[in-house]
């Protein structure tokens, strides 16, 4: 476990730097970078004729949804036409129809849910055209959607600011030079990165191997600073070029980890008040954290935590079903994990990535036990806990916003969040907000389960069927990716319902934060006065936890017993 | 429509210029300084014998020969095939992954009592208790080159018999072959077997 600690260390060490850098893009202040991008922005700027106007939330998710749109259609395009001749060395043929909107909602709505294996389904060109260029888009599109909601919550404006001044602005003083740099540091420790066709060996035995080739390194490194988590080849991150070695594992965890972290720090920082702190006399030359960060904080580290003690513990104890083989299990459950990461590392990426929501996979969670399979399903229920680009914290606000207003209830105060009243339109949209992603998890998954089309997908008997359905879709609704991957799911059915079930998640929950920080921003700050709740000591950390466990089990609860608890209490019995 | 048109072309522009620089400039950039700084690792970490590549170090491949150590099983059988397997339709093309068994999956208890079988067969001198579980259970990728250095030992009684080394020859190749922990503590101790195997070939003089 020391391994763990030591890692989840420098992942508190690096947020903050990186936060306070996020912080800077995101009001437009000056960094140490800004001879060279501003440079670079203003070229880009210029040849899209982007005027830098401030928007309202309105034009801002407009100007959002029509250059996620135009994208939608670029992409499909090329995936329709990926066979011809053009950097596609191993003759891939063209995506079926069905099949690329699936991938096409996938990537653009940051899920990389994928019902195609990349060695056998898409050409070099697709895989950087398509791929990286929308694992590039989507991850700076969510996070602009987050700093734009940000800015409302902080109400220190009236506007939003400008969409695509945002989207270039992440693109290249953040999302760029970092997968640059940790590109290159992937291919020195021997992640693949070339243009040439697969070769074929010989091996010592006079067997033939064949050996897969492409642009690795620069689609793994946004993979994971996006978020984004769709692997260049079937088995993603487990397989050795994609991440040869425990170095580059953790390179990856903490890249997925680095920017969704420090969302949280730069939102602390952007909706501090520093009159107020000044008037308190804690007004620091230095300010880690504002004090509204720190319960979220707080809150998304305790699930964190608990998710990799449970996975750990789970995969350590091994299958019993094996043991009963006469397999000795004191290795614990390496069934689906490789070597070189073992049951810590590979546990440690299972809630990693879920968490994140990336969903790039270092083992097959298909063949996790069921309690270690339960943490990253928890997780993709949750969606917040960090969460992808700034969208795990829009919905920890939401949450938030629901805990002041139960606490307001019970102890008879106003319902404030950042000195602005909560009134029935926020709270409306705030229930909304709550409700679809169960909504949408727990319908489909009924659907499926009512239909053979649905049912036919099912490779696991029993229980774990179950779970393989459930896991489906709360991976795509929570837009993360993974997948029970024994689910044969390249078939209408799941290409067209986990595609719908992707949108839906992504979107509405998009706009709804926006919508709901917008009419924040436009209220009469209040005073804080004797009535106010605070929300940023440890009894609001304690009840947002509380709101959250139980809404969480009010509405997954019956789907887990059904499916991972009671295939944990077949195998152990 | 005009009007329309207008809209669209902000996105439009913003589009094809994000296009050009995330999905053209930056991965033909990283191939070509990766190519240029590191080619040995851009191009697989091949390794070269006589002037032809015999595999990568990063990759694992199938071994039958009884001479050969072995490594765990692979449902992608590490793309390694005969060109029989290959006229035949047994070998499909390059892939990944595993079959996906749950822990309560019968399929996967069938295939590992199959597999202690076999081995049992293979390595007489062990006793079924001792086999670790690396060794019989299917890595993610099904391209694992490694075992644990448990899973290397447990073979060494059987490849003295079979190649005629020394007990010690054997086991200096492996240590030659296993690699320690990330600083000490982070990740696991790891035997490569392509490398084992390249060693014990010279060895035998295989490798001409």
């Amino acid at each position: 476990m020391l391994q763990v600690l030591i890692f989840l260390a420098v992942f508190i060490a690096v947020i903050f730097p990186m936060g306070k850098y996020l912080y800077h893009i995101a009001l437009g202040q000056r960094t140490f970078a800004d001879p060279v991008f501003d440079r670079m922005d203003n070229v880009i700027y210029r040849i899209c004729g982007i005027d830098r106007k401030e928007m309202n939330w309105k034009q801002y998710a407009i100007a959002m949804l029509a250059t996620n749109a135009i994208m939608v259609f670029v992409g499909y395009l090329i995936l329709r036409i990926q066979s011809l001749p053009i950097l596609n060395p191993n003759g891939i043929g063209s995506m079926e129809s069905s099949l690329s909107f699936n991938t096409i909602i996938s990537f653009i709505t940051n899920t990389n849910l994928q019902h195609y294996s990349g060695e056998s389904g898409l050409s070099y060109m697709s895989q950087m055209l398509v791929i990286i260029f929308m694992m590039f888009t989507s991850a700076a599109t969510g996070f602009s959607v987050a700093i734009a909601a940000i800015r409302g919550f902080a109400g220190k404006t009236k506007t939003m600011g400008n969409f695509y001044a945002d989207l270039v602005r992440i693109t290249t003083r953040v999302l760029l030079p970092l997968s640059f740099m940790i590109g290159l540091v992937l291919v020195s420790q021997g992640v693949v990165q070339n243009l040439s066709p697969n070769t074929t060996v010989q091996t010592i035995e006079g067997k033939f191997q064949d050996i897969a080739m492409g642009p690795i390194a620069a689609l793994e490194s946004i993979k994971h600073l996006g978020t984004n988590g769709g692997g260049f080849l079937g088995a993603n991150s487990t397989t050795p070029f994609e991440n040869p070695n425990i170095l580059t594992n953790m390179i990856e965890m903490l890249s997925m980890m680095i920017l969704p972290g420090a969302c949280v720090v730069m939102f602390g920082l952007m909706v501090r008040s520093r009159k107020k702190e000044t008037e308190r006399g804690i007004e620091k030359k230095r300010v880690l954290f504002g004090s509204e960060a720190k319960p979220i904080f707080a809150v998304m580290l305790i699930i964190f935590v608990v998710g990799i003690a449970v996975c750990f513990g789970a995969e350590q104890a091994g299958n019993p079903a094996l043991e009963k083989a006469g397999l000795s299990q004191s290795m614990g459950n390496m069934e689906g994990k490789e070597m070189r990461f073992g049951i810590a590392q590979s546990s440690l990426f299972t809630t990693v990535t879920t968490a994140f929501t990336t969903g790039s996979i270092n083992n097959m969670h298909d063949t996790l036990t069921p309690l270690g399979g339960i943490v990253p399903l928890m997780n993709m229920m949750l969606n917040l806990v960090f969460g992808g680009k700034g969208v795990g914290l829009m919905n920890m606000i939401l949450y938030v916003i629901l805990t002041v207003f139960i606490c307001g209830l019970m102890v008879g105060r106003t319902p404030e969040y950042l000195a602005k009243k909560i009134e029935g339109k926020e709270m409306k949209l705030t229930a909304l907000g709550i409700i679809i992603h169960p909504l949408l998890i727990l319908a489909f998954s009924a659907l499926a389960l009512a239909v053979p089309a649905g049912l036919a997908g099912i490779t696991n008997s029993g229980h774990h069927g179950l779970t393989q359905v459930v896991y489906e879709y709360a991976s795509s609704a929570a837009n993360n990716g993974s997948g029970f991957e024994g689910l044969a799911d390249n078939t209408y059915f799941w290409n067209i319902t986990t595609g719908l079930v992707m949108f839906f998640g992504r979107y509405l929950s998009i706009i709804i934060s926006l919508a709901i920080a917008s009419s924040l921003m436009l209220k009469q700050p209040v005073s804080e006065s004797i009535g106010t709740l605070r929300t940023n000591t440890r009894t609001f950390t304690i009840s947002l936890l509380m709101v959250i466990i139980i809404i969480a089990a009010l509405t997954f609860f019956p789907a887990l017993v059904l499916g991972p608890i009671a295939e944990h209490m077949n195998l152990w019995s | 429509m005009s009007s329309f048109l207008k809209g669209i072309k902000k996105p439009f522009l913003v589009t094809i210029a994000l296009l050009l620089i995330c999905g053209v400039v930056y991965p033909l950039l990283l191939t070509g300084i990766s190519q240029i700084i590191l080619p040995k690792q851009a191009n697989g970490s091949m390794i070269i014998i006589n002037g032809q590549s015999v595999g990568s170090e990063l990759v694992g491949q199938d071994f039958s020969d009884a001479r050969f150590m072995k490594g765990r099983p692979s449902a992608v059988n590490y793309n390694t095939y005969t060109q029989k397997d290959k006229e035949s339709g047994d070998y499909t093309g390059v892939g990944s992954g595993s079959k996906n068994y749950a822990p309560t999956n019968p399929d996967l208890v069938k295939r590992v009592e199959a597999d202690i079988a076999e081995f049992l067969k293979a390595n007489t001198s062990v006793k079924k208790q001792d086999i670790p579980t690396d060794l019989l259970t299917a890595s993610g990728s099904g391209l694992d080159p490694h075992i644990s250095p448990a899973a290397a030992s447990v073979q060494i009684p059987a490849l003295v018999k079979t190649t005629g080394l020394s007990k010690e020859t054997l086991e200096g190749i492996v240590e030659a072959n296993t690699e320690d922990k990330f600083l000490g503590f982070f990740g696991e101790e790891t035997v490569n077997v392509l490398m084992v195997n390249l060693d014990i070939a010279k060895k035998l003089g295989l490798l001409k």
